[in-house]
C-alpha cells in the first residue's frame, strides 16, 4: 500500500482502476454501460456510496472487532445505497427508472466492500476519503468511456437522455454522428459490453506498455481480461 | 558404416491445411453454383466482398502481430470462413454489412483469440450472428428463388442495389424480396394455419423449400465428397442431421398439421450446409469420437427447438455457436480410454 496522497489518486484513477485492472464490479459495469449518461449516472452513484462508506469504515475502524467487521461493512454500505436510491428516486426519477435494479445492486459491487476491507479499515479518515473519491472517479471514467463508445457504435449518438440527469435544459445536448447512421445493435446488447470492456483493457495495457517505454520487462503486467459474471 | 535412422512416422500423408481448405472450397462449388442459379449475381458479389475483406483483414492483423503473412494467408482458411459467411448472407445485403461481418469474423472471432487453431467459435457463424443481431431488417431480406418469380436483378442492378443500399427506382423492397420457406412457415403457423394449407404456397417445393431443396442437395453432394476424401468424418453430419430428423419426425407424427414434414427441416435453411461445412470445423467443434456424436446431435436438437419455439426462423448459427461453447466440456467427459486402461482406473 502506497503512502503518499498522490499514489492514492493515481492508483484509483489508473494503475489500480477497479474496472480495468482489478476487474471488480463488472456486473453493473457491463449491464448499464449502454449509453454515456447511464454510465455516468451509475458511476456517480457508486462514487458517492464509495466515498461515504470508506469514510465511515475508516472512522469506526478502531471500535469494530475484526470478527464482525464484514457484516458491519455490509450494513454501512447497504444503508448508503438505500439513501442514494431514495435520493435518486426523488430528484433524478427518469434516470432512476432507466438504471432500475442496478442502483440497489450497487450494494453487491465488490469494488466497494473491497476498498472498505483492503483500504479504509486500515487508514486514516482523509486517506480513506481520498481513496473513495479517486477509486469512484476511476470507476466512473471507465463506465463513461465504455458507455460512450457503445452508444456511439450502437446508435450513433452521444449524451442521449442527458435531460434525465441534467434537467430539461440538457435535452438538446444529444449529438448525432449522422442522420442515416444505421446503428450496430450488437454494441448495445450484452455481447457488446464484454467486447468493449476487453478492448478497453487491451487499450490500457498498450498505453501502459508505451509509457513504461524502454524499461526492461514491466513489473506488473495487467491481468488477462478474464471472463467474469 | 552408419545409416541415418529417423523416428516414425516413416510415411507421411500429403495432407496440409491448404490442401484441406482447397478441398472444402471445391466441395462448396456445386452448392454455390446452385445459389447463384436461384438468387442471381448478388451471391457472387457477396462472395467477392467477403473474401477480399477477410484476406485483407487477416493480412492486416498478422502484420500488427508481427507474424509472417504469406504462410498463413496461403492456408486458405480465411477464404473458407469468408465463403461460408457469404453463403449465409441475403444476396442483396448492403455492401458495408458484408464487409463488417467478414472483418469481424476474421479480426475478432479468429485473430484476437490467436488465429487459426485457437478460435473457440466458428468465425463465419460469429460474423453472421453479429450481422443478424445488429441488422435484423436487411439480414432477413431474402429474394424469392428465381424460377418462381422469373425476374432476378441483372448484374448492373445487383451492383447498384448492393452499393447504394436502396432498391431500383421503379421497385420497392416488398416487391423484390420474399420470405424464406422457414420464415413463411413460422408466420403462417403462428396464425393458426394448418400444414396442408401452408404447403400450397409457391414457396414450397417437393420435399423442402422451393429452390432451397436443390441448393441443399448440392451442398449434400459436396459434403459427401468431403467425407469420401476424409477431410471430415461422418460423425458430426450424421448425428446432427439424424437428431434433427428424429425429433422433427417425432413431432410430425404427433401432430402432422402443426409441424412440417421431417424432410422439410433438413432441406430448408442451412441444415445441410451447417451439418457438413460449419459444424465440422475441426478447431471449434468436439474432437473425440463419442464427443462428436453428442456435439452433432445436440446441434440437431437445438436447431429444431429454436426453429420451432425460438425467436428466429433459422437456427444453425446459434446452435453451432452454443455447442462451440460446450465442446471443451464434451471433449473432457468423452476422452477415449487408452488401450490397456482398466475400468477401475477411471476414477
Amino acid at each position: 500500500m502506497s503512502n503518499g496522497y498522490r499514489d492514492i489518486v493515481v492508483g484509483g484513477l489508473w494503475s489500480n482502476n477497479q474496472a480495468l485492472v482489478a476487474l471488480l464490479g463488472l456486473c453493473p459495469l457491463l449491464a448499464v454501460s449502454n449509453t454515456l449518461i447511464n454510465g455516468l449516472g451509475l458511476g456517480l452513484a457508486t462514487t458517492l456510496v464509495l466515498t461515504l462508506s470508506n469514510a465511515s469504515v475508516s472512522v469506526i475502524r478502531n471500535w469494530v472487532r475484526p470478527e464482525i467487521r464484514l457484516p458491519v461493512f455490509v450494513l454501512i454500505i447497504a444503508s448508503f445505497v438505500t439513501t442514494v436510491e431514495l435520493i435518486m428516486n426523488a430528484y433524478f426519477h427518469g434516470l432512476y427508472k432507466v438504471l432500475g435494479i442496478f442502483i440497489p445492486l450497487i450494494v453487491t459491487n465488490c469494488a466497494i466492500i473491497g476498498r472498505a476491507e483492503a483500504f479504509a479499515s486500515r487508514n486514516s479518515l482523509p486517506r480513506a476519503l481520498l481513496d473513495g473519491v479517486s477509486i469512484g472517479i476511476g470507476f466512473t471514467l471507465a463506465l463513461v468511456v465504455l458507455g460512450g463508445s457503445r452508444e456511439l457504435i450502437g446508435q450513433g449518438t452521444l449524451f442521449d437522455g442527458a435531460h434525465l440527469m441534467f434537467g430539461a435544459a440538457a435535452a438538446d445536448w444529444r449529438w448525432t454522428i449522422a442522420e442515416d447512421y444505421p446503428g450496430i445493435l450488437l454494441a448495445i446488447l450484452p455481447p457488446g459490453a464484454f467486447m468493449g470492456l476487453g478492448m478497453l483493457i487491451a487499450l490500457k495495457n498498450i498505453i501502459d506498455k508505451r509509457l513504461s517505454g524502454r524499461k526492461p520487462a514491466p513489473a506488473s503486467v495487467a491481468p488477462e481480461p478474464a471472463v467474469a459474471q | 558404416m552408419q545409416f541415418a535412422t529417423r523416428s516414425s512416422p516413416h510415411l507421411s500423408g500429403r495432407q496440409s491445411i491448404t490442401l484441406v481448405m482447397a478441398q472444402v472450397l471445391l466441395a462448396l462449388i456445386p452448392g454455390t453454383a446452385a445459389m447463384v442459379w436461384y438468387f442471381g449475381y448478388g451471391v457472387l458479389i457477396n462472395l467477392a466482398l467477403a473474401i477480399t475483406t477477410a484476406v485483407l483483414a487477416e493480412a492486416a492483423v498478422l502484420a500488427l502481430r508481427n507474424r509472417a503473412i504469406g504462410p498463413t494467408l496461403i492456408d486458405l482458411s480465411a477464404v473458407v470462413s469468408a465463403w461460408l459467411l457469404a453463403l449465409a448472407l441475403p444476396p442483396l445485403l448492403p455492401w458495408w454489412q458484408t464487409v463488417l461481418g467478414s472483418a469481424f469474423a476474421i479480426v475478432i472471432a479468429k485473430q484476437l483469440f490467436g488465429g487459426i487453431g485457437f478460435n473457440p467459435f466458428n468465425p463465419a457463424m460469429a460474423g453472421y450472428v453479429l450481422l443478424l443481431v445488429s441488422f435484423p431488417v436487411t439480414m432477413t431480406r431474402w429474394l424469392p428463388p428465381e424460377i418462381a418469380s422469373g425476374q432476378l436483378p441483372s448484374l448492373a442492378e445487383s451492383l447498384h442495389i448492393i452499393f447504394s443500399g436502396s432498391p431500383p427506382v421503379d421497385q420497392t423492397w416488398d416487391a423484390l424480396s420474399s420470405a424464406t420457406p422457414l420464415d413463411h412457415m413460422r408466420t403462417e403457423l403462428s396464425q393458426d394455419r394448418t400444414m396442408s394449407e401452408i404447403r400450397k404456397s409457391p414457396l414450397w417445393g417437393n420435399f423442402g423449400g422451393h429452390g432451397w431443396e436443390w441448393i441443399a442437395s448440392c451442398f449434400l453432394l459436396g459434403g459427401l465428397f468431403l467425407i469420401w476424401r476424409r477431410v471430415i468424418n461422418w460423425r458430426i453430419p450424421f448425428s446432427m442431421l439424424g437428431a434433427l430428423l428424429a425429433i422433427a419426425a417425432l413431432f410430425w407424427v404427433i401432430d402432422p398439421e402443426g409441424y412440417p414434414m421431417p424432410f422439410f427441416h433438413l432441406f430448408s435453411g442451412a441444415a445441410i450446409l451447417g451439418a457438413f461445412f460449419i459444424a465440422t470445423d475441426p478447431v471449434s467443434g468436439a474432437t473425440t469420437p463419442r464427443g462428436q456424436l453428442i456435439f452433432g446431435a445436440l446441434i440437431g436438437v437445438l436447431v429444431f427447438v429454436i426453429r420451432t419455439w425460438g425467436g428466429y426462423p433459422d437456427a444453425v448459427a446459434f446452435s453451432v455457436l452454443l455447442l462451440n461453447m460446450a465442446a471443451p466440456t464434451i471433449d473432457y467427459y468423452t476422452q477415449p480410454k487408452v488401450f490397456g486402461q482398466r475400468r477401475s482406473d477411471e476414477t
